[in-house]
C-alpha cells in the first residue's frame, strides 16, 4: 500500500518537475525573443548611424568642417557645402514653431479649461486628424492651392507695405513666387501642430485639480490661473511637446520639397526659395552619380540625423521628468 | 502556439511559393532603368511589343542618372540617360551606347495674355535669364525680340529642375554653346549651381511651377508643354531664323549631325546648324554591357530595341518623339552585330 503510494507521489513529483521544467523554458523564449527585439531596434540605429558615418566618409574627409560653412553646391565642380540646406531646415523649422506653440497653446487651454462639454472631442479628434493627413497632401495642397494664393494676395501687400522700411524690406523682399521660405514654415506649422497641442493637453489635464481650485478659490481669472499655475507646472512637458514638433518639422520631406522652391542659396528675404536637407536629398539622391556628390547627400543626411537625435533626446528627457513629478 | 507555427510555415511556404512564380514571370521581361525623357515612348512600345511577343519591359524612370549607376551596378539589362557617356568612360566600364530616339526641350512660360508661339527669345537672351542678368520681362533685350507684344513690367521668375536630369544637361549644353558667360560662370551638367530661380522636380514639377507661377520660365520636352498647354516660346536658332518647336525642326536638327563623329553616337543636338533645326534638341540613349553577364536577357533586349527602330516609329511620331533616321539605325544594328556578343565571343544580335 504505501508502496504503490510512494509510486504514486515519485510519479506526480515527475510530471509536476517537467512541467515546471517546460514553463521555464517556454518563459527563457520568451524573455529571449522580447530581448532580442529590443536589441534589434539598437543593432538597428546602430547600424544606420554607421552607415551614414563610412557613407559620408569620403565628403567629409576631402571638405572638413568648411563643409557645414559653405554655401556653394555645384555638382559641375564638385564643390559641396551644407550651409543652404542647414540654413533652410533650421530657419523652416523655428518659424514654424513660432507660429505654432501660441496657437498649440491655445487651443489646449481652450479645450481642457474653457470649451464646453459637447465641442472638446470633436475639436480634439479634429486638431488629431491633422497629424493624420500624409504630407504629401499637404505638399500638394501647398503647391496649387496656398502658394498661388500668397503669390497674388498676400505677398505684394506684404511687400508693398514694407517695402521702405528698413530691415523689413530686405526680409519680406519680392519678387513674390509663391513658394519659398516662409511658405514651407506655414506649411510645417500646420503640420507640427497636432504634436503641439495633443501633448500640452496631456500635460494640462495632469495639473492637480486641487492647485487650480485653489486658485480660482483665491479669486484669480482664467487668465491667471492658466498664466501662474497651469503654465509654469507644465511648462517642462510644453516644452517636451515643441521639442516633438520641431523634430518632426526638422525632418519632413515631401510637403517641403513641394514648395520651397528647391534653390541651394541663402537670401535675407522670407520669400525666397531655399532648400532643405532632406529636401535636397529628395531631389537629388536618385539622379547624383560621382561618389563625391552622393557622400556629401548621406553627410547631409548624418547632418540632419545628429540635429534630429539631439532635439528628441531633449525632448524625451523634458517629457521624462514631467512624468516622474506627476508619477511620484 | 503548436498551431501557430504550423500556420506560420504554412503561411512562409506560401509566400516562398508565390515569389518563386512572380520571379519566374519576372524572368521573361526586359529589365531597365533610367531616363524620365523617353519614358512615355518607351512604355507604349514596350505594350505593343508584348502584345506582339509576349515579352514584357519593366523599366523604371528614375532618372538619367540613376540609369547609369543601376547599369553599372549590373541590376538591369540596359540603362538609359539623356546625357551620353564619354569614349573613355563606354571603354573602362565596357557599355555600349546607341541613341534610342529624340525630343526637343522648350522654353515655356507664364504671362498673360500671350499665346503658344507669339514670344521669341534667341540663345544669348535666355542664357542672360536663367543667370539673372535679365530680371524683367520689359527688359530691352526680349523687347527687341518682340517688337509687336506688349511685354508687362514683371518680375521674371525662373523655374528649373531640382533633380539631376539629362533635360537639364541639355538645356545647359545650349546655353553654354551660345553663352561664355554661362559655360564659365554655371557650366553643363545633369544638376547645376543655379544663380537664380526655384527648383522643381521632374518635368511635371517644372510644368506645374510654371502654369502656377504668373511670370515664369522654365524648360520642359515637348511632350510636357503640349500636354499641359504651356505657353512655349519660338527660339532663333543657329542660323538666326525664327523657328517653331515641332517634330519637323527636331528633326531637321538631327538631320544635320554626323552621328559617327563621337564615341558611342554621343552626339549633342544642341545648337545645330540648318534653317529650319530646333536650337533645343536631344537625343536619348541606351547603356548595355558589350559582354554581358546574361547573354540571353542582353539579345532579349536588343530584339526589343531593333522592333522598335523598324515598326515604332509611327507611336513616336503620335507622342512627339523623332525617331531615328534609317541610316543611323543601320549603323547601330551593325555596332550591335561586331561588339555585343556573350562570353565564346558569339554576337547576340544578327538582325530581324
Amino acid at each position: 500500500m504505501t508502496a504503490v503510494s510512494e509510486a504514486v507521489t515519485s510519479s506526480a513529483l515527475r510530471a509536476r518537475e517537467a512541467t515546471v521544467r517546460r514553463f521555464a523554458f517556454t518563459d527563457m523564449v520568451f524573455r529571449a525573443a522580447t530581448r532580442a527585439s529590443a536589441i534589434l531596434v539598437l543593432v538597428l540605429l546602430g547600424g544606420v548611424a554607421i552607415s551614414l558615418v563610412a557613407g559620408s566618409w569620403e565628403a567629409l574627409s576631402k571638405f572638413g568642417l568648411n563643409f557645414l560653412t559653405t554655401e556653394a553646391w555645384n555638382p559641375v565642380t564638385e564643390n559641396f557645402g551644407a550651409l543652404a540646406p542647414i540654413y533652410g531646415t533650421v530657419v523652416t523649422s523655428a518659424i514654424a514653431i513660432i507660429i505654432a506653440v501660441p496657437i498649440g497653446i491655445g487651443i489646449a487651454v481652450f479645450l481642457t479649461e474653457l470649451c464646453p462639454r459637447p465641442l472638446r472631442r470633436p475639436i480634439g479628434i479634429a486638431v488629431e486628424l491633422l497629424a493624420g493627413i500624409p504630407s504629401i497632401i499637404y505638399g500638394i495642397w501647398g503647391l496649387f492651392v496656398f502658394a498661388p494664393f500668397l503669390q497674388t494676395t498676400i505677398q505684394p501687400f506684404i511687400i508693398n507695405i514694407f517695402h521702405s522700411v528698413p530691415g523689413l524690406n530686405s526680409l519680406f523682399a519680392g519678387p513674390p513666387y509663391g513658394i519659398g521660405l516662409l511658405t514651407s514654415s506655414l506649411i510645417l506649422a500646420i503640420m507640427v501642430l497636432p504634436f503641439i497641442t495633443s501633448i500640452t493637453k496631456d500635460v494640462f489635464d495632469t495639473v492637480p485639480a486641487v492647485l487650480k481650485e485653489s486658485a480660482y478659490g483665491i479669486g484669480c481669472t482664467t487668465w491667471e490661473v492658466t498664466r501662474r499655475v497651469v503654465i509654469p507646472y507644465t511648462r517642462v512637458g510644453i516644452m517636451g511637446g515643441v521639442m516633438l514638433g520641431l523634430g518632426r518639422a526638422l525632418g519632413e520631406t515631401m510637403a517641403v520639397t513641394f514648395v520651397i522652391g528647391n534653390a541651394h542659396r541663402i537670401s535675407a528675404s522670407l520669400f525666397a526659395p531655399g532648400t532643405t536637407i532632406s529636401a535636397t536629398i529628395a531631389n537629388e539622391f536618385t539622379e547624383a552619380d560621382g561618389a563625391l556628390y552622393t557622400s556629401s547627400l548621406v553627410a547631409l543626411g548624418l547632418i540632419l540625423f545628429i540635429i534630429t537625435f539631439i532635439i528628441l533626446a531633449i525632448a524625451r528627457y523634458m517629457l521624462l521628468r514631467i512624468d516622474s513629478r506627476t508619477g511620484a | 502556439m503548436r498551431h501557430f507555427i504550423r500556420s506560420a510555415a504554412v503561411a512562409i511556404a506560401m509566400a516562398t511559393a508565390s515569389t518563386l512564380t512572380l520571379s519566374a514571370a519576372w524572368a521573361a521581361d526586359i529589365s531597365g532603368a533610367g531616363a524620365t525623357f523617353p519614358y512615355p515612348i518607351y512604355a507604349k512600345w514596350a505594350d505593343a511589343y508584348k502584345k506582339e511577343t509576349g515579352t514584357g519591359l519593366n523599366y523604371q524612370s528614375i532618372g538619367s542618372g540613376g540609369g547609369i549607376k543601376q547599369i553599372k551596378a549590373k541590376t538591369v539589362t540596359f540603362g538609359a540617360s539623356d546625357a551620353p557617356l564619354k569614349g573613355d568612360e563606354l571603354d573602362s566600364t565596357g557599355l555600349a551606347q546607341f541613341p534610342m530616339v529624340m525630343g526637343g526641350i522648350v522654353p515655356v512660360v507664364n504671362l498673360e495674355g500671350i499665346k503658344p508661339g507669339e514670344l521669341v527669345l534667341d540663345g544669348p537672351t535666355l542664357a542672360d535669364i536663367f543667370i539673372g542678368k535679365i530680371t524683367n520681362w520689359n527688359d530691352a533685350a526680349i523687347k527687341k525680340l518682340n517688337p509687336k507684344i506688349k511685354l508687362p513690367d514683371q518680375a521674371i521668375a525662373v523655374v528649373h529642375r531640382s533633380d539631376g536630369s539629362g533635360t537639364t544637361f541639355n538645356f545647359s549644353y545650349y546655353l553654354g554653346d551660345v553663352s561664355a558667360d554661362w559655360k564659365s560662370k554655371v557650366g553643363v551638367d545633369k544638376a547645376l549651381e543655379w544663380p537664380v530661380g526655384i527648383g522643381a522636380k521632374g518635368n511635371e514639377g517644372v510644368a506645374n511651377n510654371v502654369s502656377q507661377t504668373g511670370g515664369a520660365i522654365g524648360y520642359v520636352e515637348y511632350a510636357y508643354a503640349k500636354q499641359n498647354k504651356l505657353t512655349y516660346a519660338d527660339m532663333v536658332n543657329k542660323d538666326g531664323k525664327k523657328v517653331a518647336p515641332t517634330a519637323k525642326a527636331f528633326s531637321a536638327a538631327a538631320a544635320n549631325a554626323d552621328w559617327n563623329s563621337q564615341p558611342g553616337y554621343g552626339v549633342i543636338l544642341a545648337n545645330q546648324a540648318g534653317a529650319e533645326s530646333w536650337p533645343m534638341t536631344s537625343a536619348t540613349w541606351i547603356l548595355v554591357y558589350k559582354k554581358p553577364d546574361d547573354a540571353t536577357a542582353t539579345a532579349e533586349a536588343l530584339k526589343f530595341f531593333a522592333w522598335s527602330y523598324a515598326k515604332g516609329d509611327k507611336m513616336a511620331a503620335e507622342l512627339d518623339y523623332v525617331p531615328m533616321p534609317d541610316k543611323v539605325v543601320k549603323s547601330v544594328e551593325e555596332m550591335w552585330g561586331k561588339d555585343i556578343v556573350d562570353k565564346d565571343g558569339k554576337p547576340l544580335f544578327s538582325g530581324m
